[in-house]
């Protein structure tokens, strides 16, 4: 990794491609994620693939976890060092005259995001991994649907995924487009890159946002 | 009219500096700022006090040195303008301006609101050159034909006139619009193909070893920059730097 860290264009390199996958991710996870309200049948099937298959299991879960780390390692680090840089700080320092309030707020957005996925793995992952590797509770293809409704039942955990998804399309608003720049894209499709990513930065964290309150607002009685 | 200044005042590079408050009556709307702090100066100067350093030469919007963060912003309210080139008119009377020299690491004050600025030319010194031969002997300078487009993107990045403004508007003080400038204006041009992969390289390294912060694709160089310099040189000089990065 130093040798990642020496130059500034590589870091944000590192920077742009993990925010990239993490994007590709996040697509993937919402599309499975939406069949919880249209067809449990299809989400149950789909989890159980997930958390069963070996291939996602053991290669792309890891590779995964290592994405997210470095991506918000790397975010860290940029972000000390570009404090370092300014030095004295300027008594008055009128930054929302020439650039956008998420654009140079990308840290906090992105902390928000970090404490969400606490959260989100204590939730979900935790539970899994005890499910299967501690506690070896047997294969229950049907049960996604239903562990999954019965976490929103509380008012506080679906208030606090709505927020995280408001700070996750601010973060995504700026940082999708700027990840191409990043990477040298600077051309004639720059303008369509930016309008996709208004509409995914809207769309996609509105998709799970709704989901999150359908759950809450549906809850599964027997 | 009559203003309240706040200015920044540090006896040397190593003192610690403060803001000091002045007020300064009588600054008519067709003066330029820079002649505003001639008239205050001459105050100070006929009180016996020391006169307020700060940096100036063409004052024309040429040179590049004028350097001064106006209320929050490098060369003050408008846009593409220099400092020499803002006038009071932008302002209005009983206004308070602050006014502080440029904020980086990599360019520490040395007097007042003047800033040291030859981490930039160190960068340019890195590779912000080409190695041919400027005899007396008259080349045509179309011997090599340049298509319009191409030529006219060289000279808007030629237009750089290392003015720091990019930095001081920066979040992260990053120097990567100047850099970009400087590694795009001959990027473009056959001329500036033999050296170019070393060209970009070393100029990032500098860039790097001076303190410069990283890119966030803010934007805010590119308003707050007088010459209207593009983010599209960054995107360019990254591109330079993978490819040169690649053939190692
Ligand atoms: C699912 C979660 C996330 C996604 C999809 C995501 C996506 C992105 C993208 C695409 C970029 C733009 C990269 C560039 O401009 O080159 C970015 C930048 C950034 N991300 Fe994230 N991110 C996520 C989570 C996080 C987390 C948890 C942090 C932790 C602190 C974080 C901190 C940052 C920072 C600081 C930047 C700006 C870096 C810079 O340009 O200086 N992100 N993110
Ligand atoms: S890029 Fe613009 S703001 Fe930066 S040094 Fe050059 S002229 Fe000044
Ligand atoms: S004094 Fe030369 S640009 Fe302002």
């Amino acid at each position: 990794m130093s040798g990642l860290i020496k130059s500034s264009i590589a870091r944000k390199v590192v920077m742009a491609l993990s925010g990239l996958f993490l994007v590709v991710f996040l697509t993937q996870h919402f599309v499975i994620n939406i069949t919880s309200v249209i067809d449990p049948e299809t989400f149950n099937s789909w989890s159980h693939f997930m958390g069963y298959n070996p291939l996602v299991q053991f290669i792309l879960q890891p590779i995964l976890i290592a994405g997210v780390i470095i991506h918000f390692v790397m975010g860290f680090i940029l972000e000390i060092q570009n404090k370092k840089a300014r030095g004295i700080s300027y008594v008055k320092y009128k930054g929302s005259a020439n650039a956008p309030w998420v654009s140079r707020n990308m840290i906090y957005s992105g902390l928000v995001i970090l404490a969400f996925l606490g959260l989100h793995f204590y939730d979900f992952w935790v539970h899994e991994m005890t499910y299967k590797y501690v506690e070896f509770l047997p294969e229950d293809p049907s049960r996604y649907h239903e562990e999954t409704v019965e976490k929103f039942a509380p008012f506080w955990r679906t208030i606090i995924y709505m927020i995280s998804f408001v700070l996750l399309s601010l973060h995504l608003w700026h940082g999708f487009s700027s990840s191409f720049q990043s990477m040298g894209v600077n051309n004639k499709y720059s303008a369509g890159i930016k309008i996709f990513t208004k509409l995914f930065s809207v769309v996609i964290p509105l998709g799970y946002a709704f989901i999150a309150l359908y759950h809450h607002l549906n809850p599964i009685t027997h | 009219m009559k203003l309240y200044l706040k200015i920044w005042r540090q006896k040397d590079a190593s003192a610690k500096g403060q803001m000091v408050d002045y007020t300064l009556d009588g600054v008519e709307s067709d003066m330029s700022f820079l002649e505003m702090l001639d008239i205050l100066n001459e105050e100070l100067i006929s009180k016996g006090e020391e006169p307020i350093e700060f940096d100036h030469d063409c004052r024309e919007g040429i040179c590049g040195t004028c350097s001064l963060q106006i209320n929050g912003r490098p060369h003050g309210p408008d846009t593409m303008i220099t400092v020499c080139q803002l006038h009071m008119r932008s302002f209005n009377d009983g206004d308070e301006i602050v006014i502080e020299p440029w904020r980086a690491k990599a360019f520490p004050v040395i007097k007042d609101l003047i800033v040291d600025r030859t981490a930039f030319d160190r960068i340019q010194q890195a590779g912000g050159y080409i190695s041919v031969n400027t005899s007396g002997r008259p080349v045509d300078a179309n011997a090599i034909p340049i298509e319009k487009h191409i030529a006219d993107t060289a000279m808007d990045a030629a237009t750089c006139i290392g003015c720091g403004a990019c930095v001081a508007a920066c979040k992260n003080a990053s120097a990567m619009l100047f850099t970009s400038a400087k590694v795009s204006q001959f990027a473009l041009l056959p001329q500036g193909q033999v050296e170019a992969a070393d060209r970009v390289q070393n100029m990032v390294r500098q860039m790097d070893l001076e303190g410069f912060g990283n890119c966030t694709n803010t934007g805010a160089c590119e308003i707050e920059c007088p010459k209207g310099i593009s983010l599209e040189n960054i995107a360019r000089m990254n591109r330079e730097y993978f490819s040169a990065s690649l053939k190692g």
